[in-house]
């Protein structure tokens, strides 16, 4: 497999990884047929993503694209990280070799889902309004027909 | 580099190298000319032949080179089958061949054969009750491997070529990872055919031979000119094939030696992984076996992270995990043998050779104690069933 530079740096050292006991969010995608499962915490503070951590349980793509997920949304506000595309992901590890980058929905999956707990912890919108901010779909990979 | 991947292919040794290198220099005539250069490099074809011959326990006649173990198996399946399709269309292989085979088989289906895959017990055996029960009148041909290249288990090869017999079905063998580290005796055996490659015993690559008993006919595979009987057209690669016969005759020559040390090595990896890291799962048959093939799961990650973090550290290995394999789905073996499928995503294979040394297994060991745990501490299956953070 012929990874880019950055794509090995993430996964040889990834960054943000635990979990968050007290976290305002947890988002858990994919599934272990499958061989990737995401789960991302996020802690949130007036809006603002304060803090990530994430585990995942798959291949060198996969720990990479939720690596640099963490540190794009780090920071950001909960609007702005609704706004982050697979494609952003892949941009920033400068590319990955095409039969990876389902890998890289995986982590815009978990942040959603993340944020889906967030709101729904709020309390404040019905399911159907935080289905369709988050743009939640269910994880619907064509390859996943276990 | 510390090269752990000999059941994918192995370095050339340098002894069958010399031998092989006055036939690209000096000796370059074409063994189908009349002339003197000409007659060396037609020697030298023919001495390789009884080399190869001897070993398997047959007449040279009935050896064929070829260019690989998937040539091999091609030639000897689809030849067999194509030439005997009036008398039956029914092909029986298993269901953890190569993909050499298990493609070449589906590849007949298409032209209309009807192919049947056996299943394998837990540890990667035939069942000889379903091989048997599903013969047909119209069964020409059974193929089962002889060795498995996943997880090493060895196919009881003998008691399926006496089921063959009795049939009156002819056996093919994919032998490609049993030649060089097995005695292969097609006579004892009841082998019809078997197919072999050179670089899996320390020859070169492009080179590989096929058994076929004589008697048994086969289309031919390469239309052209007459070379090898007129089974495979195309000038003989000579150096290849004095190659191939120099590394399986030092291959025989040296083999209880080289096995009881692969087989000491092997054990000690095995017995020092399971010491000191748990949730592990040994995958193949335990005692029926290759010498130096060793396949172990190691729960809750996945293999790919495993190989790349390996690869980091100069260590060369394999996986059945899915993004390994190309496709989404992890290996096949693995399946058949009953693993479910995060179980498979984290194997490793190790296949150790006669190159390797105590002090290698030590540091692989090393790594994969330290290499697990990161992934481990990554990983959300980990933490949910060993609670760990």
């Amino acid at each position: 497999m012929d990874y880019s530079e950055k794509v090995i740096d993430h996964y040889t050292s990834p960054r943000n990884v635990g979990k968050i006991d007290d976290a305002s969010g947890v988002g858990e995608v994919g599934n272990p047929v499958c061989g990737d499962i995401m789960k991302m915490y996020l802690k949130i503070e007036n809006d603002v993503i304060v803090d990530v951590k994430f585990k995942t349980f798959g291949c060198g793509a996969a720990i990479a694209t939720s690596s640099i997920s963490t540190e794009m949304v780090k920071g950001k506000t909960v609007e702005e990280a609704l706004k982050l595309k697979n494609s952003d992901v892949v941009e920033a590890l400068d590319g990955l070799p095409p039969v990876k980058v389902h890998c890289s929905l995986l982590a815009e999956e978990a942040i959603h889902e993340a944020i889906a707990d967030y709101y729904r912890k709020q309390g404040k919108m019905t399911e159907e309004e935080i289905k369709e901010k988050c743009n939640l779909h269910l994880h619907d990979c064509e390859h996943c027909k276990h | 580099m510390i090269y752990l991947d000999n059941a994918s292919t192995t370095k050339l040794d340098k002894r069958v190298l010399d031998r092989m290198l006055p036939y690209l220099t000096e000796e370059y005539g074409n063994p189908s000319a009349i002339y003197k250069p000409a007659k060396t490099a037609r020697k030298a074809v023919e001495e390789a032949r009884a080399t190869v011959a001897k070993i398997l326990n047959c007449e040279p006649t009935e050896i064929y080179f070829t260019a690989s173990g998937s040539e091999s198996d091609n030639t000897a399946i689809k030849g067999i089958a194509r030439r005997y399709r009036d008398k039956g269309k029914h092909i029986i292989t298993s269901k953890i061949e190569h993909p050499a085979v298990l493609e070449t088989c589906k590849a007949l289906e298409r032209e209309g054969f009807d192919v049947t895959y056996i299943s394998v017990d837990g540890n990667g055996i035939l069942d000889l009750k379903e091989l048997e029960n599903s013969i047909r009148e119209d069964t020409i041909l059974i193929s089962v491997m002889f060795a498995n290249n996943e997880i090493g288990t060895l196919q009881p090869v003998k008691e399926i070529g006496e089921i063959a017999k009795r049939h009156g079905v002819f056996f093919h063998t994919d032998a490609v990872q049993a030649v060089g580290s097995e005695w292969i005796d097609v006579k004892e055996l009841g082998i019809d055919s078997l197919s072999l490659s050179a670089h899996k015993f320390h020859g070169p690559k492009g080179v590989g031979a096929l058994y076929v008993k004589s008697g048994v006919r086969f289309e031919r595979f390469v239309d052209g000119g007459h070379q090898e009987k007129g089974r495979r057209a195309g000038t003989e690669n000579v150096a290849g094939i004095v190659g191939l016969a120099a590394a399986m005759e030092l291959s025989y020559a040296e083999l209880q030696e080289k096995n009881s040390r692969v087989r000491a090595l092997r054990d000690y990896y095995e017995a020092e992984v399971e010491k000191r890291i748990p949730y592990i799962k040994r995958n193949g048959d335990q005692k029926k076996r290759l010498a130096g093939t060793s396949n172990i799961s190691f729960e809750f990650i996945e293999g790919e992270g495993l190989l790349l973090n390996l690869d980091l550290k100069g260590i060369c290995a394999s996986s059945g995990s899915a993004c390994t394999s190309g496709s989404l789905d992890p290996s096949h073996v693995l399946l058949a043998i009953g693993l479910k499928h995060e179980i498979a995503h984290g194997s490793l294979r190790i296949s150790i050779g006669k190159y390797n040394t105590k002090e290698e297994i030590d540091f692989l060991v090393e790594s994969l104690v330290e290499i697990v745990n990161k992934l481990r501490e990554m990983s959300p299956l980990y933490e949910r069933v060993a609670g760990g953070n």
